[in-house]
């Protein structure tokens, strides 16, 4: 890894506050994401993996600082993105994009998909008038789309172009670092396959770095050399997706990856089935989050009660297990 | 007819089914001429991406295609050899969720958010049995207990709102399940879950199979559950029954270059690949269906022929077909 | 093609909205033209011998029993009954649109504050407020009414907007916005009034016709835009009195006053359906 790398994320805390109750006179707190450290290098891509309800999503906004974090630091570029004020924010925006999961919901239906790339363009004041048209045009070429989609709107175009749109907003201010939250969870299959393509070919051309969260953990592995797992607002397992993948040390990450159907019928593995659903962030369980749903027999009453720090068990492959050693 | 005893009909038998939606644009041509059997105690595949049909395919079963989509004169269904869509109102409304039951996707919008949901399975069986309110209860509590809903007398009480994802779905489940059908329509049942989630509910789907030895139509667009839960499957494009195989032997040898590319495009947790094969272009729109071969603007093998002649299903080996006219040419299949 | 065109692509197929909207620029026409159409409507040419005249050649509808044309003051009248319903509409989806859109951007305290101050508006009776204001205010001239009505008027508007603004605020593409660096004036600009306007517009334009009822309704029981300025209000009262002997006085307003909002109504829910966001192209 490099001496500094691009993106660096210190004990970072994001919890939410709700009213509940019927005067909205009881708080309810939110452990969205609980003390997560994890770095991105320049021009890498570190894969982000858990269900819904984890924080994985939180995560990634508040790194670009969408949401208010409660506590901890994220570093861009050795920069304190926190501590930025609105104007300085502004500008490091221009370096630090996201792409989101829904390409519905992610585009103004009652703008022109050129009009929605050329908003950055226009919010930096990188080109004017018949400059910035070109640059709309080169954008939504370089995304694969066909000529003439500047004029369109989002609902003439289908999922996977609607998707390629949203990149080309993004890329209109030609950030070093994406957050690619879900990107191609709403698309078919074969069209999910063009988009990652497409990402793959962009980063190899514009040196771009990807935090790429996901749920599946088969496009994770394909998009990312270094992935993180995350439970309940925490980073249980991280390390070199090979290692993950064929040597997953945390039981979450034994369950998760066991429990994707692979498509050959002729493989039939051993599941480790999990029970019941995961707790709710408003209370997560003491101890290891994970442990009212953990399978591995050595679970012990130290589960229960201490809550496990990750600890180096492989050459950058860490894991937050007592019993991941044993 | 000499030899064996002519069989028994298979439990399901759909033949020429077409479904067509009127709008503005023209007429949309979602279901056509689908060809699908399920016997009795099996689970058949039908898998496809958004779009192709096969949603539409299962509504249309059932008879429950809202207009302004209307089941085309010519098809049909047949249930143990009874025509379905022959059937007067009163007689279809006791055959769903009686004979045929249906899951959905969205566990959430299938439940009436007002009612406890013991009441939701109790009222499901006495639509179609004569019991009393309390047996029919108590069957509903146990229907909970079957679908591994933890505390069930209690959870009877709840409303669908008070439950999670996973537990939803099992609800469902258990009210389709609570007549016991000798056929499940499972349109995407695990989609909207996590993977975690999604394997408890394919693993408890197993079960409940064999122990009610029912069949179950698995409609699904991953191939990975397809390859783990299905013993036949059907793969659907723009509409048609592209390929029809037993799940090795798709998984093996798929015919269709439509098969062959979703195949390729799958990312693996398996093996790493570098590039994936996608399929290039998008799937056209239901009211404007290519000439020829509708998978003829994407297929890496069309020829002239393709853009012209609809091929037919095609024999490649006994109980593998494919409606691909490289059946027929294999020498121009290009490398 | 641009959700708006395609919204009036849809409204042009709507017959009946557009049977509305035909009407309604009838009317908007006709009360612009009406000076020039018709004689004086205060003239009072004979208040003896031409009083409650059928209609005729040189009286079309009649006269009423001060002996006025009342083509002519049926005309006239429109012009207070367009100019109270659209600009009182008008004015009170500005305000509620303004209070809605500080509600949902501002913080939980001023939307609380916004909101519950709402809340109590709602619950005045608004009828019985107007009628006190103008029983006491004998001159009010045509703006106090429209200025009235709007302040009375807009509450709905204001939640309508809230809500939008609440739901949109966490819309992706906002968020997008926000991870772009666009500033939260660009924001409101460029993403949130052009979704508001649909449903502002809709609201504004059903509300045309119960406010031209409304000041009918005043100026019926002489409060208002007071006599001898005609307003279809003042017409049907000064018919009531002679509504078997002469049927016509009361009529030509009453049924000016029942097309003009069935047009606007029509339009409206017109609009309200080709703006739908959930309709299909």
């Amino acid at each position: 890894m490099t001496a500094t790398p691009l993106v660096e994320v210190r004990d970072l805390v994001t919890h939410f506050t709700h009213r509940v109750g019927l005067f909205g006179t009881r708080r309810e707190v939110v452990q969205a994401v609980n003390g997560v450290s994890l770095d991105v290098a320049a021009r890498e891509t570190l894969g982000l993996v858990g269900e819904s309800g984890c924080g994985k999503t939180t995560l990634g906004r508040t790194i670009l600082r969408l949401v208010a974090r409660t506590s901890g630091e994220v570093r861009f570029d050795g920069q304190d993105v926190f501590a930025l004020d609105l104007a300085a924010l502004r500008r490091m925006r221009r370096r630090m994009q996201i792409i989101f999961q829904d390409p519905d919901g992610s585009l103004n239906p009652r703008l022109s998909i050129g009009r929605a790339v050329r908003e950055g363009i226009e919010v930096h004041r990188l080109a004017r008038g018949a400059e910035a048209d070109g640059r709309v045009e080169a954008l939504l070429a370089e995304v694969g789309l066909p000529a003439g989609s500047a004029a369109r709107y989002p609902h003439e175009f289908s999922g996977g172009q609607r998707q390629r749109a949203c990149i080309a907003r993004a890329l209109a201010v030609e950030p070093e670092f994406i957050v690619c939250d879900e990107p191609v969870s709403a698309l078919d299959v074969s069209v999910q396959a063009q988009v990652l393509n497409l990402l793959l070919d962009l980063q190899a051309r514009r040196g771009l770095s990807y935090l790429f969260i996901s749920h599946d953990l088969a496009v994770v592995r394909h998009v990312a050399p270094r992935v993180a797992v995350m439970y309940l607002g925490r980073i249980v397992e991280h390390g070199p997706s090979d290692g993950i993948y064929q040597r997953p040390l945390h039981p979450y990450t034994q369950a998760l990856l066991t429990a994707v159907p692979v498509p050959d019928p002729k493989t039939k593995r051993a599941r480790v089935v999990l029970a019941g659903d995961p707790p709710s962030p408003v209370n997560p369980p003491g101890g290891c989050p994970f442990h009212p749903r953990c399978q591995h027999p050595g679970k012990n009453e130290s589960c229960r009660t201490v809550r496990p720090e990750l600890r180096e068990l492989a050459p950058g492959h860490q894991v937050a297990c007592h019993l991941a050693d044993r | 007819m000499s030899g064996p005893a002519p069989a028994r009909p298979p439990l399901l038998e759909v033949h020429d089914l077409t479904v067509n939606f009127s709008g503005s644009d023209g007429v949309a041509r979602a279901v056509d001429g689908v060809d699908l059997t399920v016997e009795e105690g099996e689970t058949v595949g039908l898998v496809g991406e958004s779009g192709c049909g096969k949603s539409v395919t299962a509504l249309a079963i059932l008879r429950l295609v809202e207009p302004p989509g209307h089941i085309a004169h010519g098809s049909s269904v047949r249930l143990g050899g009874r025509d379905l869509l022959a059937l007067g109102a009163k007689e279809i409304r006791a055959v769903r969720g009686n004979h045929v039951a249906l899951v959905f996707q969205e566990p959430l919008s299938a439940l009436n958010p007002v009612l406890r949901i013991g009441n939701q399975i109790a009222e499901a069986i006495r639509a179609h049995e004569a019991v009393t309110r309390g047996t029919a209860r108590w069957r509903a509590v146990e229907m909970l207990t079957a679908v591994g809903i933890p505390d069930a007398k209690r959870r009877a009480s709840a409303y669908a709102h008070q439950l999670s994802g996973g537990m939803r779905q099992r609800v469902l489940l258990a009210m389709a399940l609570a007549c016991r059908p000798q056929l499940l329509l499972a349109d995407e049942p695990t989609t909207a879950l996590d993977v975690t989630i999604q394997a408890e509910i394919l693993e408890l789907l197993d079960g409940l199979q064999r122990k009610l030895g029912m069949a179950v139509l698995l409609i699904t667009h991953n191939l990975g559950i397809v390859a783990e839960r299905t013993r036949r499957v059907y793969v659907m494009y723009a509409g048609q029954i592209v390929e029809e195989a037993a799940t090795e032997q798709l998984f093996a040898a798929p015919a269709h270059p439509y098969t062959e590319g979703l195949l390729a495009a799958i990312p693996r947790l398996d093996e790493r690949r570098d590039r994936l094969q996608a399929i290039p272009g998008q799937v056209p729109p239901a009211t404007a269906w290519p000439e020829g071969c509708r998978f003829h603007p994407r297929c890496p093998h069309a020829w002239a022929k393709c853009g012209t002649e609809m091929p037919p299903l095609l024999e490649v080996t006994p109980g593998h077909r494919a409606r691909c006219w490289l059946v027929k040419e294999p020498e121009r299949r290009k490398k | 093609m641009s959700p708006w065109r395609l919204a009036a692509r849809r409204f042009a197929r709507n017959r009946p909205a557009l049977t509305g909207a035909v009407l309604v620029a009838a009317l908007v026409l006709a009360a612009l033209l009406a000076p020039l159409l018709t004689a004086d409507p205060l003239a009072q040419p004979d208040p003896v011998r031409l009083q409650n005249q059928p209609p005729s050649a040189a009286h079309l509808l009649g006269t009423d029993p001060y002996s006025r044309d009342i083509l002519s003051r049926t005309l006239h009248g429109a012009r207070v009954s367009l100019v109270v319903g659209i600009g009182a509409a008008l004015l009170a989806v500005t305000l509620g649109a303004g209070v809605g859109l500080t509600a949902g951007l501002a913080g939980r305290r001023t939307d609380q504050l916004l909101m519950r101050g709402v809340d109590v508006a709602l619950s005045l009776p608004r009828i019985v407020l107007l009628l006190a204001v103008f029983a006491v205010w004998e001159e009010a001239p045509a703006a106090a009414v429209v200025l009235l009505i709007a302040v009375t008027g807009w509450f709905q508007t204001s939640r309508i907007v809230r809500a939008s603004v609440l739901s949109l605020r966490e819309a992706d593409f906002v968020a997008a916005a926000r991870a772009l660096g666009t500033t939260g004036a660009g924001i409101v600009r460029r993403h949130l009034l052009p979704h508001i306007a649909a449903p502002v517009i809709v609201s504004a334009s059903l509300d045309v016709g119960n406010i031209i009822l409304l000041e009918a309704g005043l100026s019926y029981l002489g409060l208002g835009v007071r006599p001898p300025t005609p307003t279809w209000g003042n017409m049907i009262m000064d018919g009531k009195d002679v509504l078997f002997s002469a049927p016509w006085v009361a009529l030509a307003p009453g049924l000016a006053l029942v097309l003009t909002v069935v047009a606007f109504n029509l339009a409206g829910d017109g609009l309200r359906d080709a703006l739908d966001p959930r309709a299909a192209a």
